[in-house]
């Protein structure tokens, strides 16, 4: 009898005709890929993506050089220098950050006194050359001013935690 | 001897001494503020509180003196309790800025917080604001940080002697400052920033530059003035960023006078970094073959007897005997490192030294200073005389300009006339000098920088020995000298040979033509327009009055990048070590001179640093142990000749810039203008 019910699942393409019923069923389940870079899944608030340094709403920067960022960075890739400024407040006259050197392990951000230096969502910055990745104080600041949006409703969803 | 137990370990200490020293001598570390080693106990801070067996509530052990059978336990829960109690109070009103304070990482408040401190504030109401105070230009100020220790308070009435800080308003309104807005007329105002334990008093030129963890720490010797200050460079890279000093109970203690702390950003600016030479009347950068080469060519067939060397006041003992040897192989004998023309007798040891040695004036009971303004010309020794004048039963007499030493003295007279009468014993000070036990006394720049120097060199010898200043185990007779490079010159022998010229006949010979080459080795403080057509070799870290006026510069160290040995005006050889490397193009001075050696067929017998420290050794035996001091035998010195009546007067004229590396800093140039222009411009209507 095996040997007749095998013949007869060959002679009648059970296996292919199942095999392409899963196939087609396919057809009407929602869709788990994503059609990026035109869509793009959804990430944590705590994504730790490109760096970027935060303003206070009037402008000014946060960043006050404690260079605690710099001593907790375990891959020694930002340097900073600083000096007073004109007005007399603690200043950075440097910020860079080798983004080649950086293992984006959040440090920096978990050390900063005032949220100033922060992983941003962003994680689409690559570029060309290497050069381009040593973001400076101008570049960091840019990015802050770019995504402050999202970051400070990022630093807002994770405050509790904190 | 009071024996108690601390903390279960029985202790026996000296009547007097507090419960926290005695904690402190078995290992035990109290926590403290307003308590300082070297002021007096005002026991405010509370933060020291011990457990007392019979006592009803804790008490300060700072203030506490130990009595027999004491029970004392350090480590209870009613310790920790009162403690932590004392430091939530301290925080109430402390701002919690500490990342934007420059004491950040170093500060005794934030690392008693550690062990005290609780992570949150019970405080719900507003935190105490007060306004900054000016002290001038080298101490910054934040008051809104101060705990009240009240330890700047005492350092400036006891150590400084300057009662110009106090404080104002009880509880918590008090406020630290100065009570008419003025900056801090001390020499010494830079301890304050390191008395003090938290960031209320920070230093001007440093704030938010680094963090001490950035820092790499180099213990090495300050050579702005001939007492050798044990100091520590902190530095980042390339670049130094700030000098401390460094406990060292024979010279400094814990202190540094200001310009040894503030200068060092001189050393960043008008460097030589390349050599240079003269072409076509105008300096132009040059490779060191082509420097080498301009010399060589100037140089050779120039008999010996028409070429001179001078040394200045922050060469190293190391450079000094190389140029010694290089110039003594070209067959001259004129050469000395007294750039400053002081002529003195130099046969025995005993009469260029500090032989009492600074930690000895504490043991003095009469002190005569002659021609001299200890406070600018060796800030430690003046401060270890107030010491001892806080100690009590000191006199001091003055023969020279009527100044404020910060201690009272009897003013003796303004010359050698006065110094002539202590020696043959009709001035009415010799009485108080013959009853004295230990009388001393402290001939100054003043008193030998003149052309009579080895004359009043002998008279103040006459004073010494008439006044029973020079006993068995007891040396009295002392020259304070003023340049780091001095003494260590002395030893080695950088003086005029047999028949050689002294400074002011070098100088003389250079304007007439008789001498045809000079060579400065970073010397700045002669006339330069002296040195007439002669050739002259500059080498030096410093593009100052000597380089201006330099056929040719060769680029040197300057103290922070080099290790040398350097002999302070007690006869102390120490070692100044290398903190960042020379800049540019620049090298260590004996090596220049080894290499010009070999241009000029002088071939100096040394290859490394070992071998000249060997040559310095056979120049000298005072070379031979280094942080060690050889006591100078005494003996006959100084020539007895005519002396010029004229008034001694100290040579300092601005103390904050005395030599090239000063003289090139920005914050000494401040200093000169808030506390000399200022000074000098001020009436008695002003302000």
């Amino acid at each position: 009898m095996a040997f007749l019910d095998r013949t007869a699942r060959g002679f009648f393409l059970t296996e292919l005709l199942s095999g392409l019923g899963l196939t087609f069923s396919y057809m009407f389940r929602p869709r788990v890929t994503l059609n990026y870079p035109f869509e793009k899944g959804p990430i944590s608030p705590r994504f730790r993506g490109e760096h970027a340094l935060r303003r206070y709403p009037n402008g000014e920067e946060r960043c006050i050089a404690c260079k605690l960022c710099e001593a907790v960075c375990p891959a020694l890739a930002i340097t900073i220098e600083a000096e007073p400024r004109d007005d007399g407040s603690r200043r950075t006259t440097r910020y860079d950050i080798d983004m080649t050197k950086c293992i984006y392990c959040g440090l920096c951000q978990e050390a900063c006194p005032v949220d100033a230096i922060v992983e941003g969502p962003n994680f689409e910055f690559s570029t060309e050359t290497r050069e381009e990745l040593f973001y400076n104080k101008d570049k960091l600041l840019e990015n802050g001013d770019r995504w402050e949006a999202q970051l400070a409703a990022n630093v807002a969803v994770d405050a509790p935690y904190r | 001897m009071p024996k108690l137990t601390i903390d279960g370990i029985e202790v026996e200490v000296e009547p007097g001494t507090s419960v926290l020293q005695a904690c402190e001598q078995i290992g035990i570390e109290i926590p403290r503020f307003c308590y300082h080693e070297r002021l007096t106990v005002p026991a405010n801070c509370r933060m020291c509180l011990v457990e007392m067996e019979k006592a009803p509530k804790p008490v300060a052990s700072c203030a506490m003196p130990c009595g027999e059978g004491m029970v004392i336990k350090t480590n209870t829960d009613l310790v920790h309790k009162a403690r932590k109690g004392v430091m939530e109070f301290l925080l109430i009103n402390h701002p919690l800025d500490c990342p934007i304070c420059d004491q950040g990482g170093e500060c005794d408040l934030q690392d008693q917080a550690m062990g005290y401190g609780f992570d949150r504030s019970r405080f719900q109401e507003n935190k105490r604001a007060v306004k900054d105070k000016y002290l001038g230009p080298l101490i910054k100020t934040i008051m809104t940080r101060c705990i009240h220790c009240t330890r700047c308070i005492r350092f400036a009435d006891e150590i400084a002697g300057v009662p110009e800080l106090g404080a104002t308003g009880r509880g918590e309104h008090m406020e630290v400052g100065t009570y008419i807005e003025q900056a801090i007329s001390s020499e010494l105002s830079g301890n304050l920033i390191d008395v003090c334990p938290v960031g209320a008093l920070t230093s001007k030129p440093y704030a938010f530059t680094t963090r001490p963890w950035e820092l790499r720490k180099t213990e090495t010797i300050d050579v702005m003035d001939a007492l050798g200050s044990n100091i520590r460079v902190d530095t980042r890279g390339p670049e130094v960023m700030r000098l401390t000093p460094r406990l060292n109970e024979d010279i400094n203690e814990e202190w540094l006078a200001d310009k040894s702390r503030f200068h060092y950003d001189g050393l960043k600016r008008q460097r030589l970094d390349r050599p240079y030479v003269r072409r076509d009347g105008k300096l132009q950068p040059a490779t060191w073959a082509e420097a080498f080469t301009a010399i060589a060519e100037r140089v050779k067939g120039v008999p010996g007897d028409r070429i001179a060397a001078l040394a200045g006041d922050l060469c190293d003992a190391e450079s000094m005997v190389a140029l010694k040897d290089l110039v003594e192989g070209l067959g001259s004998k004129n050469l000395d490192c007294r750039q400053d023309g002081a002529a003195f007798d130099t046969s025995a040891r005993a009469g260029y030294l500090f032989n009492t040695t600074i930690a000895g004036i504490e043991k003095a009971d009469a002190i005569l200073l002659i021609g001299t303004y200890p406070r600018w010309e060796g800030s430690m020794v003046n401060a270890r005389i107030r010491k001892r004048y806080l100690m009590g039963g000191l006199k001091v007499g003055v023969v020279g300009e009527r100044r404020d030493l910060t201690y009272p003295y009897t003013y003796l007279g303004a010359g050698p006339q006065t110094l002539q009468e202590l020696a043959d014993g009709s001035h009415e000070f010799c009485e108080i000098l013959k009853t004295a036990k230990r009388p001393m006394l402290i001939l100054g720049a003043g008193a030998l920088r003149r052309a009579d120097g080895a004359a009043i060199q002998a008279l103040a010898r006459q004073a010494a020995e008439a006044n029973n200043m020079v006993q068995d185990g007891w040396n009295g007779f002392n020259v304070l000298h003023t340049a780091a490079a001095r003494v260590g010159g002395l030893e080695l022998g950088f003086l005029p040979g047999q028949g050689g010229k002294a400074t002011a006949e070098i100088l003389a010979g250079a304007s007439s033509g008789a001498i045809e080459v000079v060579y400065l080795l970073g010397a700045d403080e002669i006339d330069t327009a002296k040195l007439g057509d002669a050739f002259v070799i500059y080498q030096g870290h410093h593009g100052d009055r000597g380089a201006h006026r330099a056929d040719v510069v060769l680029p040197g160290a300057a103290y922070t990048e080099k290790n040398g040995l350097y002999v302070n005006t007690e006869g102390r050889v120490q070692m100044a070590r290398m903190a960042v490397f020379p800049l540019g193009e620049a090298r260590e001075d004996w090596k220049i001179l080894r290499a010009l050696g070999d241009q000029l067929g002088v071939r100096l017998p040394y290859d490394s640093l070992a071998q000249v420290r060997k040559r310095l050794a056979e120049a000298s035996p005072v070379f031979r142990s280094i942080e060690s001091l050889t006591m100078a035998e005494w003996g006959p010195f100084g020539q007895a000749g005519t002396i010029d009546a004229a008034p001694f007067h100290c040579p300092i004229e601005n103390y904050y810039m005395t030599d090239p590396i000063s003289r090139a800093s920005a914050t000494m140039a401040k200093c000169t203008e808030t506390f000399l222009a200022a000074a000098s411009e001020r009436t008695g209507t002003h302000g």
